[in-house]
């Protein structure tokens, strides 16, 4: 395998024009002789369906969900970038593109986040013109607010519920194609594989999870949007349903896969109350905009808060990183709040909590203010842990979030396996190793809406695509080993649920991989992960048949593939011997207890290349060469 | 303090093709601060280690916000009438030893699928219907090209909360899917950006929403009541004077 990330030459910021003009394209009259199958529906998905379909081409959209509306997207709360600069604050496309590449700790790609940074403005307007009530001031102008890891009010948003309406926006243009007929909708239907004919990914084989039925569908080109893999640690912010198969199955067919570790935890989650949770929810980072987080100064001190006076708490943010405060960026604010935990200061019943506390700002601004900036966010608290936080500060903990490592891509999106792209989180390449607020809803949307329709063109243009029908040998070959999977599934009847194994899993790498990692314990998760696979397939508990309407089939099948993936995340993690973004390795900190990267020695992108199961993986290092930005010890001091 | 409860579970299941039925399940020593799905997690796995198939349900944020989740729970839509997706109702909200009645959302329009799902696909056919603005990638203005009063975002942003989960539509006695094709026609009649197509948006809808077979709206108000996110009925009186407007015109 030899990976071209095909990053035009030039300055800067005219790379993504000068792209634009390179890629070749296809004449209108042809683009309907192409079909291209998404899958996937979130925002990247949703877009990408759309904007092609309105281009010409014929689209095949896969959804697990009842409708395209479902897709996590949708819980995305605080807002989306942009660098409109309306606050007149110095902002700039130039600033957002080095807040996201210093936000990643130096370890994306210059020109993959120029381009994001560039195109937020286009979002932003696409967006207000599909009728997306974005929050408004008083003279009927749009309303921004700021974020952890910037300085600058960027951020738009509508209430707390950014990604729902963006997302709805995106599947109502979505529902304008199904309805104009050039995207036929696949509901309830999930891939099980993707099919690989002379090199290149030519479709799917897909679930119909109503009937159980296998069906074969073929493509010129195939896209996933298909999400990250938090749900690998069991508890994650992620919805339910989430999973990595779509990931891993091209995985194993050939595409790379890039910066596994690179999870991002995020800081304001509500802790982790009892073993039958079986997830875990996030309240917004805008938060913290208006909220001081602290512990007590006295270890063990089990005052209730109110009880504990100013002089005896801990605002360890505002101490430690005085010019950022309570707005660091994401790692930093869940590492300290680990590193308070850890010296015994944590709060709530299981010492594993930080408080985050409205008081002076209710006091500043009044309750109805408060109310009306985080109202839901604030009753949605109440509602899972029976709490006010208008009186009593909220508890909050990390939790695993969002993963910034995903398929490889190259400059065009496309995966190191030819036909087949990969959008929005599924891909690793706008976050480097630590994703800011309010990014992840404008990659999605970068991705799907203007990237993508803009670069498939050039891949359908020029490939030699000779014709396939599902008749193919591999497609039914393909087909078989789903179904041998299946039924070797639901044959093993042993005595363990599915989600017994996944919470073994999931508790695994949290203890091992979570926030903070080193050598010792990584190498003990990667000697029992394999344990607890080889357990799973001996003696999991798959209930119903595989020919009918089964969630416990569906989740076996994911959990397998997380059993698999887990390794791989291992294994980056161990090889990534420096601290960055997200990624901490204990052995790789400042005397300060900062993470302290290994610019000599990880300057690059870690592309792991599948060999079999029981093989190690080949790395590929793709360098990352900064031309326009000095890589520094990142300090939010 | 949370504290630990028992239940008795009186559940609806059937399999496609099938009739449905009742069945007694108990829930033993569930924390009161669990939400309801985690307590019907929790009898799943009892009943899968027993050898019976578990409950089909549908659900995946848990955050009440994707709209999959709903049930009847004693014959209520989402098991309050609190503004609470069944997701976000928690057991504490229940006495020791109750017995709890749990049945799919039931209206003409939405059939059983499985157990406790339905299929709500008529929801998206009517949004397919023009519950969008047709703007094409590519060709927006600048962004503030447009002020929009406050009030007007504001009150368009209180209808476009819709999760589209069909509760209103399970709660009316007529199965009418009123309340959800009135905040989408609500949310682009309030804002610019709907208006040029706005007749030909209200009339398709509601045509598309009588075909499928959703009931006509009697001023019950049940689904208002139901709404896990609050929208208003007034939403409902802004979809009739769109329809009726827009039959005024040629």
């Amino acid at each position: 395998m030899k990976l071209d990330s095909k990053i035009p030459a030039g300055p800067l910021a005219e790379k993504w024009t000068k792209h634009k003009f390179n890629v070749k394209l296809v004449n209108p009259s042809n683009k309907r002789k192409h079909t291209v199958i998404v899958v996937g529906t979130g925002l990247a998905g949703a877009s990408a369906a759309a904007t092609m379909s309105e281009l010409g081409y014929m689209v095949d959209a896969f959804t697990y969900s009842d409708s395209p509306r479902r897709a996590h997207s949708i819980a995305a709360q605080g807002g989306i970038n942009a660098a409109k600069n309306y606050p007149n604050d110095g902002d700039s496309i130039y600033r957002l593109f080095y807040d996201t590449i210093k936000g990643g700790d130096f370890r994306s790609r210059e020109a993959n986040v120029y381009r994001l940074a560039e195109i937020s403005n286009q979002i932003i307007d696409h967006c207000v013109a599909q009728g997306i009530p974005f929050a408004r001031e008083y003279g009927g102008y749009l309303a921004n607010r700021s974020f952890g890891g910037a300085q600058v009010s960027r951020t738009f948003y509508a209430r707390g519920q950014t990604g729902q309406q963006l997302l709805i926006g995106a599947y109502g243009a979505l529902s304008k194609e199904i309805k104009a007929g050039g995207v036929k909708m696949h509901t309830r239907t999930e891939v099980v594989d993707i099919v690989v004919i002379g090199g290149q990914a030519r479709g799917i084989i897909a679930r119909n999870l109503v009937t159980g039925e296998l069906t074969r569908h073929v493509a010129d080109a195939v896209v996933l949007a298909t999400g990250g893999y938090s749900n690998v640690f069991f508890l994650s912010t992620n919805a339910m349903n989430c999973n990595a198969s779509a990931a891993w199955r091209a995985y194993k067919k050939g595409a790379a896969f890039a910066n596994p570790c690179y999870t991002q935890i995020h800081p304001t989650c509500i802790p982790v109350h009892g073993d039958y949770q079986s997830k875990l929810t996030l309240m917004s980072e805008s938060l913290r905009n208006d909220g001081r987080i602290w512990v007590p100064k006295a270890k063990g001190d089990k005052r209730p808060a109110n009880l504990i006076p100013e002089d005896e708490r801990d605002y360890y943010l505002e101490r430690k990183y005085p010019s950022f405060g309570n707005l660091v960026p994401r790692d930093l604010a869940s590492r300290n709040a680990k590193m308070v935990c850890d010296e015994g200061r944590g709060v709530g019943p299981t010492g594993n909590a930080v408080y985050l506390d409205f008081a002076d700002a209710i006091k500043r601004l009044g309750r109805d203010n408060i109310a009306a900036k985080y109202g839901n966010l604030f009753e949605m608290y109440n509602r899972i842990t029976d709490e006010d936080p208008y009186t009593t500060p909220m508890m909050i903990f990390p939790a695993v979030h969002y993963t910034m490592g995903g398929l490889w891509v190259d400059y065009n999106l496309m995966t190191s396996l030819p036909g087949l792209y990969a959008i929005g989180e599924v891909n690793f390449s706008d976050h480097g190793a630590n994703r800011l607020g309010a990014s992840a809803l404008m990659q999605g949307l970068a991705d799907g809406y203007f990237v993508l329709p803009n670069t498939i063109n050039d891949y359908l243009a020029t490939a030699k695509l000779p014709k396939v029908g599902t008749d193919h040998p591999a497609m039914a070959e393909a087909e078989t080993a789903a179904k041998e999977k299946i039924d070797k599934l639901l044959s093993i009847k042993g005595h363990r649920t599915v989600d017994d194994f996944h919470k073994e899993l999931g508790h695994l790498l949290w203890e091992k991989c979570g926030m903070g990692r080193n050598a010792k314990g990584l190498k003990e998760a990667l000697e029992k992960i394999p344990q607890i696979r080889a357990e799973f397939w001996k003696n999991v508990n798959v209930p119903g048949s595989a020919d009918d309407l089964n969630q416990a089939l569906e989740k076996a099948n994911r959990v397998a593939d997380f059993m698999e993936f887990a390794e791989l995340l291992v294994r980056d993690a161990l090889n990534r011997a420096e601290s960055c973004g997200g990624h901490f390795r204990e052995e790789s900190q400042t005397e300060e207890g900062e993470a302290l990267r290994d610019d000599e020695n990880f300057t690059y992108v870690a592309a792991w290349e599948f060999q079999g199961l029981d093989k190690e993986p080949i790395l590929h290092k793709d360098e990352l060469v900064f031309e326009e930005v000095h890589l520094t010890q990142r300090s939010y001091k | 303090m949370s504290e630990k409860i028992n239940i008795t579970l009186k559940v609806w299941r059937q399999n496609r093709g099938e009739e449905g039925r009742f069945e007694v399940y108990q829930a033993q020593d569930i924390d009161t601060d669990a939400s309801f799905l985690e307590m019907m997690d929790i009898v799943n796995e009892g009943l899968t280690l027993a050898g019976k198939e578990p409950i089909a349900f549908e659900h995946d944020c848990r955050e009440g916000i994707c709209g999959c989740c709903g049930a009847l729970v004693n014959g209520k839509t989402h098991g309050s009438h609190e503004q609470t997706t069944l997701c976000q109702l928690h057991m504490r909200k229940f006495k020791n030893n109750e017995q709890i009645v749990v049945e799919p959302f039931r209206a003409h329009a939405f059939t059983v699928i499985k157990d406790l799902i339905v299929d709500r696909s008529g929801l998206d056919a009517i949004i397919r219907e023009g519950g969008y603005v047709s703007v094409k990638t590519g060709s927006a203005p600048e962004a503030s090209t447009t002020p929009i009063k406050k009030e007007l975002a504001e009150a368009a942003m209180d209808a476009a909360e819709c999760i589209g989960c069909g509760a209103c539509v399970a709660a009316c006695p007529n199965g009418a899917a009123m309340l959800f094709t009135a905040a989408k026609v609500s949310q682009y009649a309030l804002l610019p950006q709907g208006h040029p197509e706005r007749t030909q948006r209200v009339k398709n809808m509601v045509a598309k929403m009588d075909e499928l077979g959703f009931g006509n709206c009697s001023n019950e108000y049940e689904c208002a009541v139901a709404c896990p996110k609050g929208i208003d009925v007034k939403n409902i009186a802004r979809l009739n004077r769109e329809f009726i407007k827009a039959s005024l015109v040629k």
